[in-house]
């Protein structure tokens, strides 16, 4: 009695997003979490090809060892838009994307559990995008310290303007951070709440596991960030002294808060990529996820653990033996939930009937990078070889390899598996092997010859350098031209296949799971009845069904 | 079942759900205002944190800083405060008779006590901006003058956040009809006045206290 009336009200409690053909909805404040994600998505891609051009414009001056391309000062500012963009403009918003349009249907959901807060939420992204990009505009051009931000050199103010481009900098990250953490409490909310019928916490796919756990980490983490933010924009605009030490400040406390949220984030970043990896291996293996259980529950101890790790990005800031010590401890602990997920993959993947479409390829392309990544990681979580290669091109290639590696290369297989779903067309599988090839190419040229640079001492975040570090630099400078250039033949796919792509089927990968079960792409609320679940996920050569009402869960699309 | 029961039945089922974390959730799909105070929930314990890194630093300036007081300042007065601290904690107890008065349909009764939660934080307020200009140093003075000036500055803006959630909230209940339900509102506000008393406990514990 009640399901129905209940039923009947949230339908209209909720605007309808225009017809599914509509494209003007993308521009309206819909409240339809798979129109939300897809304007995440397409928002935060532009911003990643802005974020490119900045990348190529450093890597064009690093070509010469002179400083002959840009003026130094434009140099600095550079590398602090590019980090900054490609962090909050690209990775957060993007995978937040994603999320959005996922989580839902995944876990048998009509919408997310505040539509009108995550409308909101997106709209921050393309403001504060405006306020950073306007920061070029400012006297004195956009801020130059880094994506850190670290004070006393962020605390400079050379032009004496209250309205400098470090301000709009602390800005734009306030207006990023608010609109994640409205993103975190609907996400949380959701995933705790809204499940279907059946969807117990471990029969929801590893995807929403990893979602719920990265949510939790800007939970705790982001406010330590707001604070230090906070109290930096005090120090520039009020002229407090927190941070500045010819004022009795502490610098190195700002170290602290920013790093006790920023180290985390990383794990905000790549949890939601293995959370894509462990969807999608088990597709093109045809395999279960090896090891399901323990994957998702090691999702939760890497949030756990990642909020004690954040020092070991101090280890050269006056740090005590004691904690360094410490930290690097934790540092080299998160490395057993992660691996255990890498062996959980390795395994999933192992006698599989293999299909190299081209998701599959990204995926195995980001598992291998990550690999790397992780190797170099733990190098550098050692105390003694950090210290050594601190501010060094050793850490720019490490967490390149993550970020560009691991988690660009996620996304863009989670570009292409969900493609279908998304825009009910196919994609071009030829365009999109060329896309991988020049990828992962590019990646290697790229960021390969940065960790040579660094073990002989090259230092980050300079515009010139001695000339025996020319011929690395020369080969990362092909790369990252390479890189740029990879992304053409993806625009051209990802637009092209949408206009004109074959049409797809509800679940053209064979694939199980909620969301592969409505059609492609899904309507306005996703599921007609709610799915009564009735299995664990990656039922793969089991031939179970998964939810018990399979054919009552949608309706014609004419008839509504 | 009348609707008094439907209503203290999905009271009851909305606070057993807030406690444990494993509930099944799928009975309550639509239950709009259990969504609401578990997201407001997560929302504060969220909030909590930037008081807490507040706190951390203040801990580090006070326990390693070379010069902590600024020249000329012996430390605070503790008496006002303390009447202060006593009047806003004492606001917990008096919300939560407002919101029993509200459960027992009374309204009369809730805008009374909730009213007078208001007055006994805007008491505070304005203790607060007494104490704050009687004070011979400033916001610039030193790290100490910083964060006294921005924990309880901080603290400050969600004590007049409450009362403007709570005015908000006072002016719905003329609404007839608007409070039947129960009301996630007067839940929300209630529970965010308890939070920033609790704190307001700490800080001052910090501030005043350890001297």
């Amino acid at each position: 009695m009640t399901n129905l009336s209940v039923d009947a009200t949230a339908q209209v409690g909720q605007p309808l997003p225009g017809a599914p053909n509509n494209w003007k909805r993308f521009f309206s404040f819909s409240t339809d979490h798979k129109v939300i994600g897809i304007q995440y998505l397409v928002t935060s891609f532009f911003f990643f090809l802005v974020g490119g051009v900045f990348a190529m414009i450093i890597r064009g001056e690093l070509i010469t060892p002179e400083a002959d391309l840009l003026d130094r000062t434009v140099y600095n500012a550079m590398f602090t838009m590019h980090g900054t963009v490609m962090l909050f403009l690209w990775t957060f918003p993007s995978l937040v994307g994603l999320s959005n349009y996922l989580v839902p249907l995944m876990i048998g959901a009509k919408d997310m559990a505040f539509p009108r807060l995550n409308a909101a939420a997106f709209w921050m992204v393309p403001v504060f995008g405006v306020i950073l990009m306007a920061s070029f505009l400012v006297p004195g051009g956009p801020s130059q310290s880094g994506w850190w931000a670290y004070p006393p050199v962020s605390l400079q103010n050379p032009t004496g303007n209250f309205i400098n481009g470090q301000v709009l900098w602390i800005l734009a990250v306030a207006i990023s951070g608010v609109s994640s953490i409205m993103g975190a409490i609907n996400f949380v909310t959701t995933i705790v709440r809204m499940r279907a019928p059946g969807m117990t916490w471990f029969r929801m796919p590893a995807f929403v596991w990893t979602v719920f756990a990265a949510q939790i980490i800007q939970l705790f983490g982001l406010p330590a960030l707001t604070a230090g933010a906070v109290m930096l924009l005090l120090d520039i605009t009020v002229g407090t002294s927190f941070f500045d030490p010819a004022k009795g400040g502490d610098p190195v406390l700002f170290q602290h808060l920013f790093w006790f949220y920023s180290h985390p984030a990383v794990y905000v970043i790549i949890l939601p990529i293995f959370g894509i990896f462990s969807e999608i291996f088990p597709v093109y293996a045809r395999k279960p996820l090896f090891g399901y259980k323990v994957v998702a529950v090691s999702s939760l101890i890497i949030t756990g653990l990642s909020g004690i790790v954040w020092v070991h990005h101090m280890f050269a800031s006056g740090t005590p033996g004691w904690m360094r010590m410490v930290f690097m401890a934790t540092t080299m602990l998160i490395s057993v939930p992660t691996g255990i997920k890498v062996f959980a993959w390795v395994a999933t993947i192992w006698g599989g009937k293999l299909r190299l479409t081209t998701p599959m390829l990204f995926a195995l392309g980001g598992l291998t990078m990550f690999v790397f990544a992780g190797v170099t990681g733990i190098m550098l979580a050692s105390a003694p070889f950090d210290i050594h290669v601190n501010n060094t091109y050793f850490v720019v290639g490490h967490f390149h390899y993550v970020i560009y590696g691991a988690v660009v290369m996620g996304m863009y297989a989670a570009f292409y598996h969900w493609f279908p779903k998304m825009t009910g067309r196919m994609y071009s599988e030829g365009l999109g092997k060329l896309h991988f090839a020049l990828t992962l190419l590019g990646t290697n040229l790229n960021f390969l010859p940065m960790h040579p640079l660094g073990l002989q001492g090259m230092p980050r975040r300079v515009a010139s350098y001695d000339p025996e570090f020319a011929f690395w630099n020369v080969v990362a400078s092909i790369g990252a031209f390479l890189l740029g250039m990879s992304t053409l033949p993806f625009i051209l796919n990802m637009i092209g296949s949408w206009v004109q792509g074959e049409k797809a089927d509800k679940n053209p990968w064979r694939a199980i799971g909620l969301e592969w079960l409505v059609s492609s792409p899904p309507t306005p609320e996703n599921f007609e009845e709610l799915p009564i679940v009735v299995a664990e996920p990656y039922g793969y050569g089991k031939s179970e069904p998964l939810v018990a009402n399979a054919d009552k869960l949608e309706v014609a699309h004419e008839s509504r | 079942m009348n609707p008094a029961e439907v209503n203290a039945s999905s009271d009851a089922q909305i606070s057993s759900e807030v406690m444990s974390d494993l509930p099944m959730a799928a009975d309550h799909h639509h239950d709009e205002a259990g969504n609401s105070m578990f997201g407001f929930i997560v929302f504060l314990l969220s909030e909590s944190v930037i008081f807490l890194s507040f706190f951390a630093g203040y801990i580090v300036y006070k326990t390693t800083a070379l010069d902590w007081l600024p020249s000329g300042v012996t430390g605070l007065e503790i008496r006002e405060p303390a009447i202060n601290t006593v009047v806003l904690v004492s606001s917990s107890f008096v919300i939560y008779f407002a919101e029993r008065f509200l459960h027992a349909k009374n309204l009369w009764g809730f805008r009374f006590f909730w009213l007078l939660t208001m007055a006994m934080g805007s008491y505070f307020l304005y203790g607060q901006a007494v104490e704050w200009r009687s004070l011979e140093f400033g916001f610039t003075d030193g790290v100490f003058g910083g964060s006294f000036y921005l924990l309880t500055g901080f603290h400050g803006l969600h004590v007049l956040t409450g009362i403007l959630l709570q005015t908000l909230m006072l002016g719905r209940s003329f609404i007839p009809g608007n409070y039947d339900g129960g009301e996630f509102g007067v839940a929300a506000t209630s529970l965010f006045w308890h939070f920033v008393d609790v704190i307001w406990i700490i800080l001052f514990v910090l501030i005043y206290v350890w001297q």
